[in-house]
C-alpha cells in the first residue's frame, strides 16, 4: 500500500498555519527576552557571597530544572486560578511558564560563563579602582557574553521549540494551529510534515543569525 | 624623614591553616623604591597584594596618609571592615602591575590603558585617550594603539600594563613578579621602563628574582622568609654584605650556576 501524499487541503489553510508560525515566533521572543532577565538576576544571585540570595535562587533552578516543562504550563494556567484566584489568560500563562523556566536554564548558562573569568581579569579591574558592578559590566560580562553564546542559543532553541507545549493551553501558536487544520482536513501526516517544516525553516534562519551574532562578538580572539 | 605616604601595623596573613605573614611593620615614604625578594613561599607577593586589598589582611592595619583603613566594630578590634568605596579609592592610589599581565583581552591597548580613567575616573574620553596615549608613548608602544592585547608580546602586553597603571597617575606602584613570566630576551624591555619609572623619583614597591636589577633599582631591599621580615636595608647592605646566615644562602642560589 502506498500513502498518497496530498499537500492541496494544506496549502489551501496556510494563512492559518502562518498565523501559528507568527504567534510561535511572538511568544518565544517575549519568553527569551523576560527570561534573559530572570536568569541574569537569578545569575547574579547565585555567585552572590550571601547564603540568604545564593538559596532561594538555587531552591528556584533546582525546582525547573528538575520538574517537567509540561507540569509548569499546568500549573500557570490550571492550578493559579485554584489556588490563588488568579486567572490568566493562555499566552500570559505560557509566557510566563517558558520565562520562568527559561531563566533558571539561562541561569546557569550566564552563572557558567561569569565564573570562567579567569581571578586575573577580576582583579586587573580592581586594581585600577573599579566596584564590583564596574568591573562586572566593562570586563567581566563583555567576556563573559562570548563564552556564554554556544549554549545560550542552544537554550533559546530548545525554548523555541518547548513553545510547543502553549498548545495544551489552547493557545494558537504552530502547533495548536496545525491540529485545527487537521481536524477539518484529516490529513496529519501532511499537517505535521508541515509543521516539521516550518519548525526548522525557522530555526535554520535563527542559527544564521546567530553564527552573524557570533562571529561579530568574538572579532577580538 | 619625610612622611610615610603608606604604613603597615602588625600585619597577619592566615590562608586556612597556613600562616603566611606572620606580624610585619612597614612604612614607605615618598620617593622610596622597595625590592622584596625571598623564596618562592615565603610571602613576597602576598605581602605585596595585601597593600591594595587584593588579598585582605587577617589582622593588622594599613594606612594611607596617617588616616588607618577600614573600620573596627565596637567590641571587636580584631577585625576590621573595609567598604568597597574605600578600597576603590585606595586601589586608585596605589596602582599594581602583574606577573600575568592581567590585561582585558576584549580591548584594544589604547582602550586597555584608557579603562581606569573612563570608568573609575570618569574623565572625559577626549582627555583619557590623550593620558593613555602619552603613556603608551612612555613605554614605547605609541605605535601599537588599535591592536588588540592578546596579539602582543609578553613584553609588549607588560608594557601595556604599566602604561595602564601609570595612567591612573598614582601615588605608589606595585610590581608583583613582573618579569617572572617573560621569556629570557622579553626581560629587558621591562625592567628599562621600570628603571625610568626610577628616574622619575616614584614610589614603588617591587617583588623580583631578578637581583641585579633589585640592587641598581631599590633604595631598601627586603629579605622576606617565613613571614617575617628577615632582613632589611641598603641594596649593598643585604645583597652584599647580608648579616643574616639565612639571607646568605638565598642569594648563594643565585650565584650557583653563575659564570
Amino acid at each position: 500500500m502506498t500513502y498518497q501524499w496530498d499537500f492541496s487541503p494544506i496549502l489551501a489553510r496556510w494563512p492559518m498555519l502562518l498565523d501559528g508560525l507568527f504567534n510561535t515566533v511572538k511568544i518565544a521572543a517575549v519568553a527569551i527576552v523576560l527570561g534573559v532577565l530572570v536568569g541574569l538576576v537569578l545569575a547574579l544571585l547565585r555567585l552572590s557571597p550571601r547564603r540568604f540570595l545564593r538559596l532561594p535562587a538555587s531552591v528556584f533552578v533546582e525546582f525547573y530544572r528538575n520538574t517537567p516543562p509540561i507540569v509548569h504550563f499546568f500549573w500557570f494556567f490550571y492550578a493559579l486560578p485554584v489556588v490563588l484566584n488568579i486567572s490568566l489568560d493562555p499566552l500570559v500563562a505560557a509566557v510566563l511558564a517558558l520565562s520562568t523556566q527559561s531563566g533558571a536554564f539561562y541561569a546557569e548558562v550566564f552563572r557558567g560563563g561569569i565564573r570562567s573569568i579567569e581571578r586575573g581579569q577580576w582583579e586587573g579591574a580592581r586594581a585600577l579602582g573599579m566596584s564590583h558592578a564596574q568591573l562586572m559590566r566593562r570586563i567581566v560580562l563583555p567576556q563573559a557574553a562570548t563564552r556564554m553564546f554556544a549554549p545560550f542559543v542552544e537554550r533559546s532553541f530548545e525554548l523555541i521549540k518547548t513553545t510547543a507545549l502553549a498548545s495544551t493551553l489552547a493557545y494558537g501558536e504552530l502547533l495548536y494551529r496545525a491540529m485545527m487544520v487537521n481536524s477539518e482536513t484529516f490529513r496529519p501526516l501532511e499537517v505535521y510534515t508541515a509543521v516539521a517544516l516550518l519548525y526548522l525553516v525557522l530555526l535554520v534562519s535563527c542559527s544564521a543569525l546567530a553564527r552573524v551574532a557570533e562571529a561579530r562578538l568574538t572579532a577580538y580572539r | 624623614m619625610p612622611e610615610p605616604i603608606l604604613q603597615v601595623s602588625g600585619l597577619h596573613k592566615w590562608f586556612g591553616a597556613l600562616h603566611v605573614l606572620q606580624g610585619i611593620d612597614f612604612s614607605v615614604a615618598a620617593g622610596e623604591r622597595v625590592a622584596i625578594i625571598g623564596g618562592s613561599g615565603s610571602g613576597k607577593s602576598t605581602f605585596l597584594r595585601c597593600l591594595n586589598f587584593m588579598e585582605m589582611p587577617t589582622s593588622g592595619r594599613i594606612a594611607l596618609d596617617g588616616t588607618p583603613l577600614g573600620r573596627v566594630s565596637a567590641g571587636k578590634p580584631d577585625t576590621v571592615r573595609y567598604p568597597e568605596g574605600e578600597l576603590c579609592r585606595v586601589r586608585e592610589r596605589v596602582g599594581m602591575v602583574f606577573q600575568q599581565f592581567n590585561l582585558f583581552p576584549h580591548m584594544t591597548v589604547l582602550e586597555n590603558a584608557m579603562e581606569g580613567l573612563v570608568t573609575v575616573k570618569r574623565m572625559k574620553k577626549a582627555e583619557a585617550r590623550e593620558r593613555a596615549l602619552r603613556e603608551l608613548d612612555k613605554v614605547g608602544l605609541g605605535g601599537k594603539t588599535d591592536v588588540y592585547s592578546g596579539r602582543l608580546s609578553g613584553g609588549q602586553q607588560q608594557r601595556v600594563a604599566i602604561a595602564r597603571a601609570l595612567a591612573m597617575e598614582p601615588e605608589i606602584l606595585l610590581f608583583d613578579e613582573p618579569t617572572s613570566s617573560l621569556d629570557p630576551e622579553l626581560v629587558g624591555e621591562v625592567l628599562r621602563v621600570i628603571r625610568q619609572l626610577a628616574e622619575e623619583g616614584r614610589t614603588m614597591l617591587l617583588v623580583t628574582h631578578e637581583l641585579g636589577f633589585a640592587y641598581h633599582f631599590a633604595t631598601k631591599v627586603i629579605f622576606l622568609a617565613d613571614g617575617v621580615f628577615h632582613e632589611v636595608g641598603t641594596p649593598d647592605e643585604v645583597l652584599k654584605h647580608p648579616r643574616q646566615e639565612r639571607t646568605r644562602a638565598f642569594l648563594e642560589r643565585f650565584t650557583e650556576f653563575s659564570f
